[in-house]
């Protein structure tokens, strides 16, 4: 057993009240007769309903599949049947609705035939993880990141077990590894083996003694595997602020611990991991810490998945306050439950059921006095003071500057605070009105690339019409000429209108200079036609023709004599006009 | 005063440093104008950041990408109802601008749509996908069409076309998704007012 060298920035030391609970051995809660189970337990996409309405369940039996690999599954926790799924209140500090399936309890609490992998060395890791995915793990420490999406990365060199449960109050952890610790070392030798971890560090606060004894009992001796200890102070159970403590090194600011080689694993997960893989058993029950000055008794439950919080308060003697609190997790990061109604799920560690002076109401807040306390007590070294100032005046600017995101809301800002602001709700607030807009401006963004992407597929469509319009007038136009008689002319009518106009013009021309030239050419003509007719006459008489003949030449002279000799007294009439 | 002494005197060297160094700067200014020449018009890229991409034309411009170009070249900034005062006040960041009320002209700020057909009463008319600015809406002619909604910005541009009034606009509501815790409200009392509250 090593003692912690490192610690982190900050951090509060308020009081524990852990012993409220945690003198009790872990009890196992009786079947409730109705089992609500929400189909968002986890953080990521919702799982799906795989089983209708009437349909009679067994326990273990998966009745809602995770969406992808990023969800997880929902087993029945009891048998009977489904008499509904519909939107019921759930445990959110919304107050809102949500898809749940509702199972009536026939109380025989018959199970799913299930085998187990005690062999599970003989698996390799992609086996391993779909078991675990499919067995519906998540992180038992809170935010509830499904287990084997965060083991599916390579290169880790250490694994953290966190058995550290800064919260006050809250003792399920503890119990857990006061009772569970053979079994928790198991699921650790599970969690090293799928991500191929070098060493193991099992880091737990120094106020819980008896969780150190036993675990360091189940663990095995060797150089690899480390029991680390450090003193008790909030939020020692941080990831990153866990990481800081055992080892030494941050986690970069928008980073994983995977980015720096490590992996860390509730130790509630690392049981519920044994579970899956060696028994076979699927994540339907959990262990919840019930505490406050309001229950007659306090202790840890092993409770079914589904049971609804009204239930377990009347099994553990609540009685009703005059202004009636009850809160899902710690006093310092937990949040009042809108009903009593609500279930159990996979993310409650602790149900807290305080008296009205045991948890008084806020004090109403005052003027920031600049005292600087929770820049000290910050354990993620942000200055609260400044994001504050930023927050109420909604500059996101400066608030992504000063690292907002980097903020745990862990409370501790405003635990400290001397004039009672509530400053984790304004980082809370803030943190969500970012995201918002980092949405909106993603899908902004995206309208963008649609509408650009739009514009240009109309632009080109609208190329394409007109180089199909060009492309069909040009081919009109080849098969017009084609089949046109005038191949050559490039428009048959203005070539036909040519032509006229030429034939026009030459005509013109001839008789323009022909006129008088004709006249004699004419006269010459009649003249030689004339004497070819005489010479004919006279070959015919010396021949001795018929009379006929030479009647018809004589005759066809004298009309040639008569012609020229009008032809020579008339002078040509266009030359008059002209 | 000879050559040598013209060029000794003091007078003479600063006029000649100084105008040496002048045609230096010069030169490097030549080049880096042309060496790091902007390409395009910066601030209508970043005004079309600002803009919500809605697409919806209540500007009376076809688009938001066409406003930011006019705003760049001098039209008023309170144009459009999808930004609201929000988009105003950060394009008055932007350009050193008074923030000015939002223009009634052009709408009113509501809270954000999703366009909804209803499908049993669609007729597969295709007017409402030739409308869409974002191409959010999926169907082909006599075929159901259906809105994908998380492409949809809410634009209405779809409702007017659609002769058998078949689309919904239907309101953006939080779910338990969506839900983000709120700032506390009013703190600004002192510890005594709360008080006089409750004597009151």
């Amino acid at each position: 057993m090593n003692t912690a060298k490192h610690t982190f920035h900050g951090g509060i030391r308020p009081l524990e009240h852990k012993e409220d609970s945690n003198t009790t051995p872990i009890e196992i809660a009786p079947i409730p007769p109705m089992l609500v189970l929400p189909l968002q337990q986890h953080s990521g996409p919702t799982a799906k309903p795989c089983v209708t309405e009437g349909e009679y369940v067994y326990k273990g039996q998966m009745i809602a599949n995770a969406a992808d690999a990023s969800g997880a599954s929902i087993h029945a926790s009891s048998s009977g049947y489904v008499v509904a799924i519909e939107a019921r209140l759930v445990a959110h500090p919304s107050g809102m609705a949500d898809t749940c399936i509702v199972i009536e309890t026939d109380g025989l609490d018959a199970a799913i035939e299930t085998s187990g992998h005690p062999n599970w060395r003989n698996l390799n890791r992609v086996e391993l993880l779909d078991i675990l995915h499919r067995s519906g793990i998540v992180g038992l420490g809170g935010a509830g990141f499904p287990t084997a999406r965060k083991l599916n990365t390579d290169s880790i060199d250490t694994l953290i077990i966190n058995g550290t449960e800064c919260e006050p109050y809250i003792t399920a952890d503890d119990l857990c590894m006061r009772e569970r610790a053979a079994d928790i070392i198991r699921g650790c030798e599970i969690l090293k083996y799928i991500v191929g971890a070098n060493s193991v560090i099992v880091g737990i606060e120094d106020n819980k003694p008896e969780a150190i004894e036993s675990m360091g009992k189940a663990m095995p001796s060797s150089p690899d595997w480390k029991l680390v200890t450090f003193p008790t102070k909030y939020p020692s159970g941080g990831e990153k602020q866990l990481i800081e403590i055992l080892t030494g090194r941050q986690v970069p600011r928008g980073g994983l611990p995977a980015n720096i080689g490590i992996v860390c694993q509730n130790v509630g997960t690392a049981f519920a991991v044994k579970e899956a893989l060696e028994d076979g058993k699927p994540l339907i029950s959990r262990i919840t810490t019930f505490t406050g000055q309001a229950l007659s008794r306090r202790g840890n439950l092993e409770v079914r998945l589904g049971t609804p919080v009204s239930y377990l308060l009347d099994y553990m003697g609540y009685t009703e306050q005059k202004v009636p609190r009850l809160i899902m997790g710690g006093p310092m990061m937990g949040f009042a439950l809108p009903d009593a109604t609500v279930p159990i799920v996979k993310t409650t560690n602790c149900i807290l059921a305080p008296d009205t002076n045991e948890l008084p109401l806020p004090k109403p807040a005052q003027p920031c006095i600049r005292c600087g306390f929770c820049a000290e007590a910050c354990p993620a070294s942000l200055l609260p003071q400044q994001l504050f100032w930023h927050s109420k005046s909604s500059n996101f600017d400066q608030l992504d500057k000063h690292a907002l995101d980097d903020c745990i809301e862990c409370g501790v800002c405003s635990y400290v605070c001397p004039s009672s602001i509530p400053l984790v709700q304004y980082f809370r607030a803030s943190k969500h009105e970012m995201r918002m807009r980092r949405n909106e401006q993603q899908q902004a963004d995206k309208a963008r690339e649609r509408f650009e992407a739009r514009q240009q597929r109309l632009e080109r469509e609208a190329l394409e019409r007109e180089a199909t319009r060009a492309a069909r007038k040009a081919a009109a136009k080849a098969k017009a000429a084609e089949s046109s008689r005038f191949a050559d002319e490039a428009d048959p009518v203005q070539a036909a209108i040519e032509r006229a106009k030429a034939k026009k013009a030459r005509l013109m021309q001839q008789s323009q200079q022909g006129a008088q030239m004709n006249a004699e050419s004419a006269l010459d003509s009649l003249k030689t036609k004339l004497a070819a007719q005489q010479s004919t006459l006279q070959q015919a008489e010396a021949d001795e023709k018929s009379e006929k003949i030479t009647t018809a030449l004589q005759a066809s002279i004298r009309r040639l004599e008569q012609q020229i000799a009008e032809s020579e007294t008339k002078p040509p009439s266009k030359d008059v006009e002209e | 005063m000879t050559m040598a002494e013209f060029f000794l005197n003091d007078l003479t060297q600063t006029v000649l440093v100084f105008l040496t160094l002048g045609g230096l700067f010069g030169l490097l200014l030549g080049y880096a104008s042309i060496r790091f020449k902007v390409e395009g018009d910066p601030i209508v890229e970043q005004i079309n950041a600002l803009l919500p991409q809605t697409q919806c034309g209540q500007c009376s411009h076809p688009g938001c990408r066409p406003y930011a170009e006019a705003i760049a070249s001098g039209e008023a900034i309170n144009k459009c109802p999808p930004g609201g005062e929000d988009t105003i006040h950060r394009l008055a960041d932007l350009l050193g601008m008074e923030p000015q009320p939002l223009d009634g002209e052009h709408g009113i700020e509501k809270p954000k749509t999703v366009a909804f057909i209803r499908e049993a009463e669609c007729i597969g008319c295709t007017k409402c996908i030739q409308a869409c600015p974002v191409d959010a809406i999926l169907g082909a002619a006599k075929l159901m069409h259906t809105v994908i909604a998380q492409e949809c910005t809410g634009c209405d541009l779809c409702v007017e076309p659609c002769p058998v009034d078949c689309i919904d606009m239907i309101e953006v509501t939080t779910n338990i998704k969506t839900w983000g815790w709120e700032a506390p409200e009013n703190d600004d009392i002192i510890a005594t007012d709360r008080m006089s509250d409750k004597a009151a």
